[in-house]
């Protein structure tokens, strides 16, 4: 292709684009008005399921299949990390590698909030369907606030906390029960990811049926996803190239 | 609100130009992280505290970290 159809080709993309774009935007309700046509009809939904959370609703019941494929994106782009960050032949790893201790004022930072952190990220996971936040928001913050650990500069507590084979696996289990949940609403209520459990009184712990646990679910997927994906990062800092003369490749000349 | 909302809309585009002009990569890590946060004082006022508590977390703390962490890998292997 030559250059000038190139920018024919990029043309003729930006303008469909920007012309779907326009259509899209034209017949929008006006910023801050009172006409809301997809509110009128979610609110309704969400309270006639018991979820006081019209968003966790939206998003796990009324259209509970986006957050299973937004779910496997984030999967496979953990598995796309470990799988392009995994060390190489010629790396080893070298521990505590030229790293000063953190400053006595990060530290306690660090540890100030690393319960604290912990406890809220719990609280959004478990109450995600009553008041805002979820599985997502949760979970990402359990695996963020475990993290403090190194802030505060004790990468290798941070270690031997984290397991890494029992978070890979537990964030397989995690997007598998979400795909389970989908196929017991199939089987009992009749169709995939139907809201099959009773939906409690409005409000409470156990109340939007199906909703909290998906959003347990969506936690543990979430909350390892997020430890494995920054395990990969921090194993590359601590991962260091064994010297060239060791190693001579296929060509027999030597490493640089 | 309007008022607390285009305060925030013009914070968020001055982050923006803030993170763009900011030369130093590992600077940057910082600046973004702070333009994380406008978003989510944005987010807030715009009424999606579900959208903020994400964005709070993945804006200002995975994704700077992570940022960072690159940038010490590369400068380590110099």
């Amino acid at each position: 292709m030559s250059r000038t159809l190139r920018w024919w080709v990029l043309g003729a993309g930006l303008a469909g684009v920007g012309l779907a774009f326009l259509l899209a935007v034209v017949d929008l309700p006006s910023f801050g008005s009172v006409l809301h046509p997809s509110r009128d009809l979610a609110v309704p939904a969400a309270v006639q399921h018991g979820t006081a959370n019209v968003v966790a609703s939206v998003t796990f019941d009324q259209r509970g299949l986006d957050t299973l494929v937004e779910e496997t994106i984030l999967f496979g782009s953990v598995v796309a990390v470990a799988a392009l960050l995994r060390p190489a032949e010629d790396e080893r790893l070298q521990r505590e590698r030229g790293s000063r201790p953190p400053l006595e004022a990060t530290r306690l930072f660090g540890y100030l909030l690393l319960p604290l952190t912990l406890v809220v990220g719990l609280d959004l996971v478990a109450h995600g369907h009553v008041t805002p936040g979820g599985g997502f928001q949760g979970g990402i913050m359990l695996a963020t606030g475990l993290h403090l650990l190194y802030v505060a500069g004790r990468y290798r507590s941070l270690e031997e906390l984290r397991p890494l084979p029992l978070f890979e696996t537990a964030e397989a289990v995690g997007t598998a029960a979400f795909v389970a949940m989908g196929f017991a609403g199939l089987a009992v209520a009749g169709s995939f990811l139907a809201n099959f459990l009773p939906f409690g009184a409005f409000g409470q712990l156990l109340s939007a049926g199906t909703v909290p646990l998906l959003n347990v679910a969506v936690g543990i997927a979430v909350g390892s996803g997020g430890v494995v994906l920054l395990a990969q990062f921090f194993r590359q800092v601590f991962l260091v190239t064994e010297d060239a003369d060791e190693h001579v490749d296929e060509k027999g000349a030597a490493r640089p | 609100m309007t008022v607390l909302i285009g305060i925030a809309l013009t914070l968020v585009l001055a982050g923006g130009v803030v993170v763009v002009f900011t030369d130093d990569p590992q600077r940057q890590a910082v600046t973004l992280s702070v333009y994380g946060l406008l978003m989510t004082v944005l987010f807030l006022l715009l009424a999606a505290p579900d959208v903020a508590l994400s964005q709070v977390v993945v804006g200002t703390a995975i994704v700077p970290l992570m940022v960072m962490l690159t940038i010490r890998k590369m400068r380590g292997n110099r």
